[in-house]
């Protein structure tokens, strides 16, 4: 890409390769500490937290009044009924996890590639990531109606005998859903433990002294210590990464092994997943390009992370238009009278404006801008574009569940579907829930990984000063 | 088990991994062996220079996956096809195909969590309490700028006076006696 689009003099860009910065320059290993830790470490909430967090708290309320009205109605109170039994619930949920996607492939993926920029913003991607399992995971249970009988998923020795159906893909979500989040957890709290130790060892207070010490489990930093944990670290990515992509293909086999036409295809597994890391790409910018200018931290999530994305996106981007491009084609290619209808009615039915805004969100708009380099390190219109591709995700699994469903096979079963109160009072309760446990994590935990911004420093190289040290460097 | 009174070593500081790598390896060089170093991030020459190559925890994580991985397939067989076997037109009972995404599942989950427990097992944690966080330095700077290495008092060649001596000739920014 040309370097002519920016000045040779910025110091945010590396001269020799005319990339930005991963890091600004001059900084240093105390530097980086006091900024990130000072964060956290201090008395004064900032005032502007207490007002997103009200907000947000609002909404997690909103959530819990839904919830609530739900157990005590059943699910008869959202717009669920035949022929789309599958609404807002499994469009959230799979819109939810979907966002999850990123912030494992930044943690994991990007780090067995042994991409430095990913250590700036992989914690508050794997927080991401968390929150977004709690909110996905919370669907299917509401969903299933007796929300008090949904352990009867798992393959415990009950009573009565009856053990779960291991050939359905709505169970191996069970296993797939509930091993994502779990890994997720650990990975999480792994990476933490070193940077506990260093607010154990900062933190003013007494309290905070206890708290993180038991958390920081007594961390050290014993080069014996840290040996084990880059082993276990790179373990668990070298595990995360096949789960990543196993966990989106579960779920999209729970429509690709059903015979509805629009969903019993086999292109779903790598659309779903290339669309899961195009959407979580889109949470992730959405989250750090305020986080970065509330907190000040343009020093340390620089224009090259921001590019670096929206780089992401554009490859992702690209393989979900493929996606499209080929249900299209099987529609006519497959000379089933059932695709065909279903994706001409998909485009062109009463519900075909979701189609069409679908296409404007997801392609249209990003695929034509992100090429520019320019753009891409636009701040305000990288933010704008990704709540556009959030959205347009997020009616991409619309139009997959509703505009599948509601005119099928038989014209006398046909219906439509529009979504109540309550279904839009879950959804905008989940981003408020959402919100609240991200403003918590970035109040009270890490938000960028103080030891692995450490390690990318150029203080960290090592240089040897007398060359006869290899020799007794081994045995 | 060790006394737990007394000196549990010398604490030396360094400003640089750089200074700090090249003391470990010349203490090694000097035939020290129980000693360890202390950095704000992982520094994998400090490692090697102690003589630190290969751990457990791969081992550990191969158990586990593979515990894992036998684990559920043997049970989903067992509930398929004897504990509650459905007829779900006419297919087979032992549809081993279906079996393997909650058996790929378990072998992530259960090598995840060996990798993450075992590694913290491995390292002796949680502890809370260490010798080395009564040194005065430590905490200021283990986990955020600073470089140390200590020379524990359970190696052979470990005297208070001469330790110290030889410690100050590997020019570090300074040298603390650590208690229990």
């Amino acid at each position: 890409m040309a370097t002519s689009e920016i000045k040779p003099k910025d110091v945010k860009v590396d001269p020799e390769t005319g990339e930005f910065r991963v890091i600004a320059p001059g900084q240093t290993f105390k530097s980086v500490t006091e900024k990130i830790a000072g964060i956290v470490l201090t008395p004064d909430t900032p005032l502007g937290w207490f007002a997103i967090f009200s907000v947000a708290g609002a909404g997690a309320t909103v959530l819990l009044v839904a919830v609530t009205w739900l157990f005590l109605k059943g699910v008869g109170i959202w717009a669920i009924t035949q022929p789309v039994a599958w609404g807002f619930a499994i469009i959230n949920f799979v819109w939810w996890i979907g966002i999850g996607h990123a912030g494992t492939l930044i943690s994991a993926i990007l780090l067995l590639f042994k991409q430095s920029w990913r250590n700036s913003i992989s914690r508050f991607a794997e927080a991401m990531t968390i929150f977004a399992v709690v909110c996905a995971g919370m669907f299917p249970l509401i969903h299933i109606g007796r929300p008090w009988l949904g352990y009867w998923m798992l393959p415990l020795p009950v009573t009565m005998n009856v053990w779960p159906q291991f050939r359905s893909p709505l169970e191996w979500d069970v296993f797939a859903v509930s091993t994502y989040a779990t890994i997720s957890v650990v990975f999480w709290y792994i990476g933490m433990i070193p940077d506990f130790g260093t607010f154990r060892d900062r933190s003013q207070s007494k309290f905070g002294q206890y708290c993180y010490g038991i958390i920081s489990l007594g961390w050290r930093g014993s080069a014996r210590h840290w040996m084990r944990y880059e082993t276990a670290s790179l373990l668990l990515a070298g595990l995360a990464t096949p789960l990543v992509l196993s966990v989106h293909t579960v779920i999209s086999f729970d429509f690709a092994v059903a015979v509805m036409p629009g969903w019993h295809t086999t292109i779903f597994p790598p659309y779903f997943v290339a669309g899961a890391i195009y959407s979580g790409f889109a949470m992730v910018l959405t989250l750090a390009i305020p986080l970065r200018k509330y907190y000040h931290l343009e020093a340390l999530v620089t224009e090259r992370h921001i590019d670096n994305m929206g780089k992401v996106m554009l490859a992702t981007g690209f393989i979900v238009a493929y996606g499209y491009g080929m249900e299209v084609f099987m529609a006519w290619y497959s000379a089933s009278h059932w695709e065909a209808f279903m994706m001409w009615n998909r485009m062109f039915g009463p519900m075909g404006w979701a189609y069409w805004v679908l296409v404007t969100c997801n392609l249209a708009i990003p695929l034509t801008t992100l090429w520019s380099r320019k753009l891409r390190t636009n701040i305000a219109f990288m933010f704008v574009l990704s709540i556009i591709v959030n959205t347009g995700m997020w009616f991409e699994r619309f139009v997959i569940i509703v505009t599948s469903l509601y005119r099928d096979f038989l014209p006398s079963s046909w219906g439509t579907y529009r979504a109540t109160k309550w279904d839009y009072m879950t959804f905008i309760g989940t981003l408020g829930l959402f919100t609240t446990l991200f403003l918590l994590f970035v109040r009270f935990l890490p938000m960028i990984p103080m030891n692995e911004l450490r390690m990318i420093l150029p203080q960290a190289k090592i240089t040897p000063k007398q060359p006869k040290a290899a020799a007794g460097g081994g045995d | 088990m060790p006394a737990r009174e007394g000196t549990y070593g010398l604490l030396a500081e360094f400003e640089t991994p750089s200074d700090l790598v090249r003391a470990a390896q010349q203490a090694r060089r000097d035939g020290w062996r129980r000693m360890d170093c202390y950095t704000p991030y992982p520094v994998e020459e400090a490692a090697e220079a102690i003589g630190f190559h290969r751990n457990k925890v791969p081992l550990v994580t191969l158990i586990g996956g593979l515990m894992g991985l036998v684990a559920m397939f043997t049970f989903e067989s067992w509930v398929s096809v004897l504990a509650y076997p459905l007829n779900i037109a006419g297919r087979p009972l032992y549809s081993w195909p279906a079996f393997i995404v909650p058996a790929y599942e378990w072998t992530i989950l259960w090598a995840g969590l060996s990798a993450g427990f075992g590694m913290v097992a491995l390292n002796g944690l949680p502890a809370l309490y260490h010798p080395l966080f009564n040194a005065p330095n430590f905490r200021n700077g283990a986990t955020t700028d600073k470089f140390f290495l200590c020379l524990e008092a359970l190696d052979p060649k470990f005297d208070l006076v001469e330790t110290r001596a030889y410690l100050t000739t590997l020019a570090p920014t300074s040298v603390v006696e650590v208690e229990y």
